[in-house]
């Protein structure tokens, strides 16, 4: 397995406290890799700091090169792309205008290529091309950031907490989109607390505890660890495995 | 009053208010994009209205030379910034910006300068000339400090300005400078009669707010500015580089300030440090419309203009407290009608 983003003992820090320790991780192409833990864990911090936003102390490396050079900017041109957790839309511009932005550092040629292939994954956001991005429901929020990101033309798309505060049937479409994602060949690393839907769809997890990884292997299996299914799966007794 | 000296009064008023919003705009712009309130502002317009006055002398003017010197600095912060990745690339994407396009403006400047050049070269090299100066400041000032707060950035422009007003005194010495008149057209309605100068303003005024609507609303790069303005860190998400960003407004604030400055040289009498005054009063406009709208400065700025003709009418002494004392209502309607806000942490 060539891994498309490798991260090796990384440590983030605000200031003297450490949020991450010594974590490694791997997402190969064509994977689905998520990342559990309850809030406060860590999760969004390293997903922060792979994307450039925080300084991470660790070696980072994406399709072959070292990471640790480049700015946000230039990661993004490299093909890394993060839905942050606030979304971080172009609230008074509107929905064409905030996806058009998302292939600013594409060549103009493609544009048209890429807002067809949005707006086939998100149909909804045809119909509201033209309405202000911040006057859009919050699932439509999610998907706006999300079709945002894959204007891009991404290898590595991070969602951080795609189902944060959206109404279940939404997430389940969220849900069903990440998995066509994968499908035309979009990696996708996952941070969620919905760990249920989380395994549910991916090919393998990390399970974070206090800024640390403490399990990590196949969805299926960490699915059906018990200590898992306590903490995070609401089951409390034993043979939680019918995930 | 009668009617003709009102409308004499109104005529001036909107030929200043033209100039304050062109100047307003440019505030809101780059605080929009950099969070900087451009106190140099004033500096672009003088210097790019002596630059102009001393190229129509025939001389070349000091300003030119600063560019250079300041493309230079650029260049050196750039290589140190760039030196635990020194790629070939990006050193040479930084010469050709910061060395060679200062020489070529200089050189050019060398090669046209004379008591014969048409007044449209002089305009297009003291555009090119002041322009860069803007382009550089951006990238010696305020870039290094981009990430910092409000009052950093503001006590950064403030140095800026009192730096280059310095420097202004060094180029163009304590003397006013007149410059050649952009057309001696005259066109008379009525009562009014409108010089081919004051026309141009509104012409120029007008075409200016256009083309930046045009600029924001339909290029990708406009976009990304306005994308910049509304959410930093998104932005960068996409990959828009603040810095580039930063650049842009940089840029088009210096050429909007420079254009002022040609537009008013003919008209008045302009020193080192009349600048000051003149973008102080787009600053007004800027604020009355609260730093992000606009419209309202453009509305505001004419209003300051209005004020102004007709207080210098009735009390010309006290011309630039009353235009300044506009301000005090206004900050206080809005200190009543806004919540109070924390700085933002970027």
């Amino acid at each position: 397995m060539s891994a498309l983003l490798s991260v090796s003992d990384a440590h983030v820090s605000y200031g003297k406290v450490e949020a991450v320790r010594s974590v490694s991780l791997q997402v190969a192409g064509n994977e689905i890799v998520t990342i559990i833990g309850a809030n406060g864990a860590g999760k969004t911090t390293l997903l922060n700091a792979i994307m450039g936003v925080l300084p991470l102390k660790g070696a980072t490396a994406f399709a072959g090169t070292d990471m640790a050079p480049l700015d946000i900017e230039d990661r993004v041109a490299a093909g890394l792309c993060l839905v942050p957790e606030h979304r971080e839309l172009f609230g008074t511009m509107n929905v064409e205008d905030n996806l058009q932005l998302g292939a600013f550092r594409i060549p103009k040629a493609t544009t048209a290529k890429s807002f067809e292939r949005v707006y086939a994954l998100f149909p909804r956001l045809k119909e509201r091309r033209k309405q202000l991005a911040g006057t859009l429901s919050g699932g439509e929020q999610q998907m706006l950031a999300m079709g945002r990101a894959l204007m891009g033309a991404p290898k590595l798309l991070m969602l951080d907490e795609p189902s944060l505060g959206l109404a279940p049937i939404i997430v389940a479409d969220i849900f069903r989109t990440i998995g066509e994602l994968r499908a035309a060949g979009v990696s996708v690393l996952l941070v969620e607390q919905n760990a249920q839907a989380a395994l549910k769809i991916a090919d393998r997890a990390y399970v974070m505890e206090l800024g640390e990884f403490i399990l990590s292997g196949s969805a299926k299996d960490i699915a059906s660890n018990q200590r898992v299914a306590a903490s995070y799966l609401g089951f409390q007794h034993e043979g939680a495995s019918g995930i | 009053m009668n009617t003709t000296i009102m409308l004499f009064l109104l005529q001036d008023g909107i030929t200043n208010g033209a100039i304050y919003a062109l100047l307003g705009l440019a505030l809101v712009l780059v605080f929009a994009v950099t969070r900087v309130i451009l106190i140099p502002q004033g500096e672009f317009v003088t210097f790019g209205a002596l630059s102009y006055a001393v190229l129509a002398t025939g001389k070349v003017p000091g300003t030119a030379w600063l560019a250079m010197a300041m493309g230079l600095v650029a260049f050196a912060l750039d290589l140190f910034d760039a030196r635990r990745s020194l790629r070939l690339k990006r050193v040479l994407r930084s010469l050709a910006l910061n060395i060679v396009l200062p020489a070529a403006i200089l050189a050019l400047t060398y090669g046209l300068a004379g008591p014969k050049t048409p007044i449209a070269v002089n305009i297009a090299l003291s555009l090119l000339i002041v322009a860069a100066i803007g382009l550089f400041l951006y990238r010696i000032a305020f870039q290094p400090i981009a990430h910092t707060s409000v009052l950093v950035l503001l006590i950064a422009s403030v140095g800026c300005h009192l730096a280059l007003q310095g420097l202004g005194l060094v180029f163009f010495g304590a003397e006013g400078l007149r410059g050649p008149a952009l057309s001696n057209a005259a066109l008379t309605i009525g009562p009014l009669r409108f010089t081919g100068q004051s026309l141009a303003v509104y012409g120029l005024t007008i075409a200016f707010i256009i083309a930046l609507w045009l600029f924001f609303g339909f290029t990708l790069m406009g976009k990304a500015l306005r994308a910049t303005a509304v959410n930093r860190l998104g932005a960068r998400l996409v990959g828009i580089r603040t810095t580039l960003s930063g650049q842009i407004a940089f840029l088009l604030a210096s050429v909007i300030g420079a254009i002022s400055g040609i537009l008013i040289v003919p008209i008045t009498t302009l020193y080192y440090d009349t600048g000051f005054l003149i973008g102080l009063k787009g600053f007004i406009a800027a604020i009355i419309g609260g730093l992000v709208s606009y419209p309202l400065t453009a509305v505001a700025a004419l209003i300051v203009g209005s004020v102004e003709a007709f207080s210098s009418f009735y009390a010309s002494n006290f011309k630039e407290v009353i235009v300044f004392t506009l301000i005090l209502p206004v900050l206080v309607l809005r200190s009543l009608a806004a919540p109070a806000v924390e700085e933002e942490k970027d």
